[in-house]
């Protein structure tokens, strides 16, 4: 085969890749270790679970009704994050400023409702040492407030680069910054019916 | 979206013409590269770098001085066995505690803060940007962060050391509940500071991993095709991978057992309902991917090596490739086979044998293409092959062995004794210390700009591979004889008696292969000021950091490199010349790549 069109069409081939931007790799990169350690977290608690029995009656004092509340106020929050994502494919200014601060606000209130719960749980006296069921509870559940906090933290400064108008230069971050609340709203829908359901 | 999702080269007019689409692109990333600083100073040039190279020699050196730590612990160990409570010159007596805290840093030392560092932090931040023609990582800044936080982690691991109460004396792999509650060992704080410093490490590595993927798939020069790809890049490119995937488990694991010993939980604490062999399984869930993580990037040392010294083309390169992929998914599934005789559920032994012994094949590909390339082949014996070829020989026997541990009903006599200990020293020290010296005696020329001496480097191989098999052969023997590992002083049983002479030739073998690295620190040393100028390609080698200069300057590639053939095109019989490096254009002029236009459309946004 000539050797010049050889190369040439090696060159052209395979560099899908190259077209990812690298912050989305690195992103994605995060995100699957972030999967593999709630993963972890989720299958020592399954396992827990199956193998030794008898937690149903501590899980029946977590407040399920709050939980459902949770659940929907971080579907929802997931949307308004879809709606700031399309704001600013859309080149809507307003409508990124207002989605951006709904979904801080609805991470806020969730964060409140746990608050609340929490303290009703120590009220009752359930600690994290009160058994396993409520280590795995408030290890898992604390865990993912926090991820969820440091997701309001980066909507946050979105937030402020909206509101500067410095965000039009840099709107992957907006999508970049969604990714990562989804995933966080993910987590929780694998958290909330092993937690509070079963 | 907004921002067009393109790499870094477009915008450094490394791709070339055609393409005013990717020119008017502004991705965040470019303001992060170095490219554009201007004089820094001492600080920012060789402490707080951000230039792959030297992020790559600072690993090179913080791994080589734990080594020193964990060379130290070997020798202490190994005195104790062979002449068990007398004087250990340079030390003193060692005190059974002492003796399990050493082997539990020993281990520790070796596997997170020497062999991880070296084969991945050295040689993949060096390499992986000059091999994929890129001007550094992809974020330099995080590559940065990376090291420091590998140091911050030594800097905990060390002052475990210094603590009331000493340092971990769990074992490497922490079983609880040995390590779930003070007690059991008399060790407080230096157990979780233990915790705390591979922890650490792990962040190190996720985040070193990110730029590792980032780069290979993003920067890649022209022409560089993901096939193109020298088999180091790949082998790093899969542990790295292999790391991302299986450490999660265990960052969870290591979670709940510092909870356990600060905040009294009872995750691994049987009488509060938890159950200690849980840890055993998220530790070999990270455990054996990790084993291949410090070692296909070993292997892709060899595999780099190899093919230069025998003037041949690497064979089988997709095999190979593919086959460790292979190996990377097979590795998720064996990690039982470390737990046989764990108390696990006996039926789980089979499927374990079953896939222990099915990942024996990748492996057993990749040695057979090492052999085929050698096949025939003009072989030079110069240091670095000598490393190469003898690294593989002693790889060889480990794998061997390991087919005898996989098997459930094997293992099952053989697990607690010194076979165990003599078949693991077997896969990991060729993979990282002899893979590593090899790599480090074949790229030392461009790193420093000088060639290592020839004959201190046979010298320390010589002494390395005889004293390295001496060391552990009897091991082998003394296993099979039943002599239990994990034992401070052996003399205490009779039964032990007979076989303690192949203890005391171990114990020889090892003070040898210490003093066998002397050369070694000498030969480094002399040849960094005063070897012979090396010139840009001492060896004759094809891949892409040898068409720079020696070392390369900040930012590597004085000009746009382009890509126009594989890797290892050694002794084509219908080429001009023996090499052809990948950067050669063809005979016939060439046409610039299509870099742009074409290739942006549909593939914009994935």
């Amino acid at each position: 085969m000539n050797a010049t069109a050889h190369a040439a069409v090696r060159a052209v081939n395979d560099d899908a890749f190259k077209e990812i931007a690298p912050g989305r790799i690195a992103l994605w990169w995060f995100l699957a270790s972030e999967i593999m350690v709630f993963g972890g977290f989720i299958t020592c608690y399954v396992l827990f679970r199956y193998a030794h029995g008898g937690w149903e009656d501590a899980a029946r004092h977590v407040n399920w009704r709050l939980g459902a509340l949770n659940t929907l106020v971080l579907l929802t929050s997931s949307l308004t994050m879809i709606l700031a994502h399309y704001s600013v494919k859309a080149g809507d200014r307003q409508g990124v400023k207002t989605f951006l601060g709904l979904t801080i606000a609805l991470g806020l209130t969730f964060l409140i409702i746990k608050g609340v719960e929490y303290h009703a749980e120590f009220a009752e006296g359930f600690t994290p040492l009160s058994g396993l069921f409520w280590s795995f509870y408030f290890l898992m559940t604390g865990l993912h407030g926090l991820h969820l906090l440091a997701g309001i933290v980066i909507n946050t400064s979105l937030l402020v680069m909206a509101l500067r108008g410095t965000i039009w230069a840099r709107g992957d971050r907006v999508e970049l910054g969604g990714l990562y609340w989804h995933f966080v709203d993910v987590v929780w829908i694998f958290l909330f019916p092993l937690l509070y359901l079963t | 979206m907004g921002a067009k999702p393109l790499g870094r080269a477009a915008n450094r007019g490394q791709i070339g013409k055609g393409n005013t689409e990717v020119a008017t692109a502004t991705p965040a990333e470019i303001k992060i590269g170095p490219t554009h600083e201007e004089h820094p100073g001492f600080w920012r040039s060789y402490v707080f770098s951000v230039d792959h190279k030297v992020i790559g020699k600072q690993y090179l050196g913080l791994s080589l001085f734990m080594a020193l730590i964990g060379g130290a612990a070997a020798y202490l160990i190994r005195w104790q066995l062979a002449w068990p409570e007398t004087y250990v010159p340079g030390w003193g007596y060692v005190e059974p505690q002492q003796y399990n805290a050493i082997i539990t840093m020993h281990g520790t030392i070796m596997i997170f803060f020497v062999a991880m560092p070296f084969v991945l932090g050295a040689f993949g931040n060096y390499l992986i940007p000059l091999m994929v023609g890129a001007d550094d990582m992809a974020f330099p800044r995080l590559n940065m962060m990376s090291f420091w936080t590998l140091a911050a982690g030594s800097t905990v691991l060390i002052a475990s050391f210094f603590v009331p109460a000493g340092p971990a004396s769990g074992g490497w792999t922490a079983y609880a509940p040995l390590s779930a509650r003070p007690i059991y060992t008399g060790v407080t704080w230096g157990q979780n500071l233990w915790i705390v410093a591979v922890a650490i490490e792990f962040a190190s590595f996720l985040m070193g991993g990110i730029n590792f993927l980032t780069t290979a798939l993003n920067l890649r020069a022209p022409g560089m095709t993901l096939w193109r790809l020298p088999m180091l890049v790949w082998m790093e490119l899969i542990a790295a991978v292999l790391f991302l995937l299986s450490v999660g488990p265990l960052i969870a694991g290591s979670f709940m057992l510092l909870l356990d010993r600060v905040a009294g939980t009872g995750f691994f604490v049987p009488d509060k309902g938890g159950d200690p062999l849980l840890w055993q399984h998220l530790f070999w869930f990270f455990g054996h991917p990790e084993v291949y993580v410090v070692g296909l990037p070993g292997f892709g040392i060899m595999m780099e090596i190899i093919p230069v010294f025998s003037r041949k083309p690497l064979y089988g390169y997709k095999t190979i490739v593919w086959g460790s992929l292979a190996a990377g998914v097979l590795s998720f599934v064996v990690w039982a086979h470390h737990m046989f005789v764990s108390g696990m559920d006996p039926r789980l032994a089979t499927p374990f044998s079953i896939t222990t012994i099915l990942i024996s094949v990748p492996f057993a590909i990749m040695v057979f293409s090492m052999l085929a390339t050698l096949w025939g082949g003009r072989i030079e014996l110069t240091t670095p092959m000598l490393f190469a070829v003898g690294g593989l020989a002693t790889f060889i026997i480990g794998g061997v062995t390991g087919i005898f541990l996989g098997s459930a009903g094997l293992d099952v006599y053989l697990h607690g004794t010194y076979f165990v200990v003599a078949h693991f020293h077997y896969t990991l020290m060729p993979m990282v210390f002899f893979g590593g010296f090899a790599g480090l005696y074949y790229w030392f020329p461009k790193m420093f700009g000088r060639m290592m001496n020839e004959t201190l480097g046979k010298v320390h191989f010589f002494f390395t591979f005889i004293c390295f098999n001496c060391v552990f052969i009897p091991l082998f023997m003394a296993g099979v004889a039943g002599n239990p590992r994990r034992i401070y002083e052996l003399s205490s049983y009779d039964f032990l008696k007979p076989a303690q002479h192949l203890h005391v030739i171990a114990t020889i073998a090892t003070l040898g292969l210490l003093a066998g690295q002397v050369p070694f620190v000498i030969n480094f040393f002399m040849s960094m000021w005063k070897g012979r100028e090396a010139g840009r390609n001492p060896w004759l080698a094809n891949t892409l950091e040898w068409c720079t200069d020696s070392p390369p300057p900040h930012g590597n590639f004085s000009e746009p490199v382009m890509v126009y053939r594989d890797p290892y095109e050694y002794g084509n019989p219908d080429a001009p010349k023996d090499w052809m490096a990948q950067n050669e254009p063809p005979a016939e002029p060439a046409p610039q790549p299509q870099a742009g236009g074409l290739r942006l459309k549909g593939t914009g946004t994935v």
